[in-house]
């Protein structure tokens, strides 16, 4: 029951329409889960990607309460930079080659992986890492560099973005698990859950050039939401974010987040970067938007350290 | 010898290289390593020439190789090695199906008058003003240019039909493919030569070898003094005429038992067609027919390389002038150069070696070069040159300069190509959307991989773009993520010569490893 008193915390909080608006979203997301999971968050220190993932996804639940056997899943990682993985442009492919792993063990049918990247994609799904990595535990890697693997999808209620063409295999899958590296960003200042949405969609360059906040924003109200996202802090860039130029812009922090609510999810990440949540323009905007809860203080959060 | 083995020879071998030759210039997929693409360019004779007068060393020596062969045997090259002496023989053989052979070939005289005043053209010019007639005639430029212009997407339209198909069954191993850069003028002249080349071949066999090519003008006069070539063996030969027939360079004259060595390619035909074994191939006898010197000939060479100067002269009013920069324009970009590819070293170099074969315009990952139209003048048509706007150039990669045969893209270490300033970054404020909209974008810091551009604080809570044209290196990704239309608000102009860029300065972050979730 906590669920509920955690809704009513938020409605005491004085968010009441944005609380509504989300509860909706988690009772038709957690509908089908055998087990419901007892934290909104999990936040784990100090092991390595892999054994942090093992550890946090159990205190959710397993993985089985997001995937149900014979289920199709897409595992997105931002994979947007052609860049080795030391340099944390990437999410880190060990943690998205464990994911996987979960997935199937779960039962999962097939597991897809993909990125519309910003370099060259066959070049960055190489030297990321990822590609070898999810193909040795199963997954479709899936090429993302062409506007036929997009459709157009409608969002109803984007003040900015009314519709987007989104990568088909995101619309052919059960399950959704957001799998983003959390990094500093020159313009938005930090990218993690939200912004990784970015590499679902093809034309991008129209949310830059529409209020690019306000898109990041209208984009989490369509309909296929994540199950969970897992939030690769391991290797931070903390600066010339999202890119890097070279080491001396990462810092371990060996952490990961694991949650099912993305704008606490971003709100959490931007304080691991030092950044007050609400001085990124998305993260109040997608809070008010009802998107999710930025208001880490009401939220159930297990913090765990290895 | 006189057996029907060496055509077989002939053709299996000439199947083989076109293949191998069609194959690289269609690779999309990146399949083949650079290092097999240079073995197989290293005896193709004007890239290889144009890499010797520049670079000097045996190591591009493979023209002298070709001169060697031709020397010892004749006109071999052009139906062993060159791809498009190759095709020419595959559409002379669909031109056989079509029509009679012995109406479409038979003894002929050769067009001296056109062939040497095309061969003396095309080094005049070559000496005097540039490589444009060469890029132009190039037997192997030409063969590259069709099948990059109109055989690869055929293929490309083909893979995506395949990975469509395939990706209905949830198979991802093709990818879709997004042609970029269909220019029609740029298609213009090579499809003209296609339809040029094409024609005569079906119709005439090897006209266009002995007729316009340069290369098989040249090394025509060198077969002249080979060693083995086709002989008659006078007292089998009946005067059938067979021979002659099947002759695609039409150059047996078989009345006088005699062959055109200048213009017969090798193809063996006659031999393995000659019912009484009179032809064959071997070492030329001794015996010295008769030389007389043509002086009108001579007269007519001299007076047409007089009129080149002249014409090469109005051909360079027309090159683009090498534009000053000019001062910077709010909302149009002005662009006040090109910008070659890396390893160009620069616009002259450059465009002094390139033959515009096309080879580093299909193995570009990014399809970022593109046939130029007239960013380098009309004297630099189709050769490649970077096109920020349909993409960007990619941090970690030199395809292009590995596979240029002719050296016009020298060679460059991975780490000096990140550090060589191909342009420099110019921002136009008043273009820019946080500017403009009052809205966060950033989309061009985003890409830059050196941070040449990057955000600084504007109004409120935004940041604008601030440039360091020192570490630029000129890539294009800025000006190709710039979502603003129809101008962009950030682009590259050109450095006429490459320059070498400052490597970015970077400190270690001040934030540190975490000890408690600061949540």
């Amino acid at each position: 029951m906590r669920r509920r008193d955690f809704f009513k915390s938020s409605v005491g909080a004085g968010i009441a329409a944005g609380a509504a608006l989300s509860m909706g979203g988690y009772q038709k997301l957690w509908a089908s889960s055998p087990v419901p999971p007892g934290y909104d968050m999990v936040a784990v220190m100090g092991g390595t990607p892999e054994a942090m993932f093992d550890l946090a996804i159990q205190e959710m639940g397993g993985i089985g309460a997001f995937v149900k056997k014979g289920q199709k899943v897409l595992v997105k990682p931002n994979i947007g930079w052609d860049v080795i993985p030391e340099l944390a442009a990437n999410t880190n492919p060990g943690l998205v080659k464990r994911i996987i792993e979960h997935c199937f063990k779960a039962g999962a049918k097939e597991v897809y992986v993909f990125d519309h990247t910003c370099d060259n994609w066959v070049n960055t799904y190489k030297n990321s890492g990822i590609e070898k990595a999810a193909k040795a535990a199963g997954a479709k890697v899936v090429p993302a560099a062409s506007e036929n693997y997009y459709q157009l999808i409608e969002i109803p209620g984007g003040v900015k973005l009314k519709s987007a063409k989104v990568h088909e295999v995101l619309l052919e899958t059960d399950v959704f698990i957001n799998v983003p590296i959390l990094k500093d960003h020159n313009s938005t200042r930090m990218t993690a859950c939200l912004k990784n949405n970015m590499g679902l969609v093809w034309d991008r360059g129209y949310w830059h050039s529409n209020n690019l906040h306000q898109c990041i924003a209208d984009y989490a109200l369509y309909e296929k939401k994540p199950a969970l996202n897992v939030i690769d802090c391991y290797n931070v860039m903390v600066k010339h974010g999202p890119q890097g130029v070279s080491k001396e812009d990462v810092v371990q922090m060996k952490s990961l987040i694991l949650t099912t609510d993305w704008v606490a999810g971003d709100a959490a990440a931007a304080k691991m970067l030092n950044i007050e949540p609400s001085r990124i323009d998305y993260i109040p905007i997608a809070h008010k938007m009802g998107l999710g809860n930025m208001n880490l203080d009401s939220l159930n959060i297990k913090r765990l350290k290895m | 010898m006189t057996s029907s083995f060496l055509r077989k020879f002939r053709i299996g071998f000439s199947v083989v290289v076109l293949l191998c030759f069609v194959f690289i210039f269609v690779d999309y997929r990146s399949l083949i390593p650079e290092s097999y693409k240079n073995y197989l360019l290293f005896l193709q004779f004007i890239p290889s020439l144009i890499k010797f007068l520049d670079l000097k060393t045996l190591a591009a020596g493979g023209f002298m190789v070709v001169l060697l062969l031709t020397l010892l045997s004749g006109r071999t090259y052009c139906s062993f090695l060159c791809p498009l002496g190759i095709t020419q023989d595959l559409f002379s053989r669909i031109g056989g199906r079509i029509k009679k052979r012995f109406k479409r070939f038979g003894f002929r005289k050769p067009f001296t008058i056109v062939r040497y005043t095309l061969l003396a053209a095309t080094l005049a010019v070559a000496i005097i003003w540039g490589i444009y007639l060469v890029t132009l005639l190039d037997p192997y430029s030409i063969f590259g240019r069709s099948v990059t212009y109109f055989v690869k997407p055929v293929v490309l339209l083909l893979n995506n039909l395949f990975s469509g198909i395939l990706g209905k069954l949830d198979n991802y191993a093709l990818s879709h493919i997004q042609i970029k850069g269909f220019e029609l003028v740029a298609y213009s002249i090579p499809a003209a030569f296609l339809l040029l080349v094409g024609l005569l071949s079906v119709i005439k066999g090897r006209l266009y070898c002995n007729m316009i090519c340069p290369v098989g003008t040249l090394l025509g006069l060198v077969s002249k003094i080979s060693v083995f070539r086709i002989k008659f063996n006078v007292s089998k030969c009946t005067r059938c005429g067979r021979c002659s027939v099947v002759c695609k360079s039409s150059c047996i004259d078989f009345l006088n038992y005699r062959v055109d060595v200048s213009r017969c390619v090798d193809c063996f035909n006659c031999i393995s067609t000659c019912p009484d074994k009179a032809m064959s191939y071997g070492v030329v006898s001794l015996k010295k027919s008769g030389h007389k010197t043509d002086e009108s000939k001579r007269k007519f060479v001299a007076q047409s390389v007089l009129m080149l100067f002249g014409l090469s002269q109005y051909a360079k009013a027309q090159e683009k002038k090498v534009p000053v920069p000019t001062s910077e324009s709010t909302v149009k970009e002005n662009k006040t150069f090109p910008v070659c590819p890396p390893g160009a070293g620069s616009f002259a170099d450059f465009t002094k070696d390139c033959i515009a074969c096309s080879l580093c315009i299909t193995a570009c990952p990014n399809q970022v070069l593109q046939p130029s139209l007239k960013q380098y003048g009309i004297a630099g048509l189709m050769q490649p040159v970077m096109n920020y706007h349909k993409s960007f150039c990619t941090y970690n990669c030199v395809v292009c300069t590995e596979v240029c045969p002719t050296y016009a893209l020298k060679p460059l270490e991975l780490e000096a190509k990140k550090l060589t300033q191909l342009g420099k970054v110019i921002f136009i404020k008043d273009n820019c959307i946080v500017k403009t909209e009052k809205t966060a974008c950033g989309a061009c810091s985003e890409a830059c991989p050196t941070k040449a551009v990057y955000m600084i604080p504007y109004e409120g809570n935004l940041v604008i773009p601030e440039t360091n044209q020192d570490i630029c290196i000129g890539c294009g990704h800025c000006e190709f993520a710039c979502p603003t239309v129809p101008y962009k608000a950030i682009f590259v102009d050109g450095n006429p010569v490459h320059l070498a860029a400052k490597k970015p300065e970077n400190v270690e972050s001040e934030m540190k490893t975490p000890v408690e979730f600061p949540f």
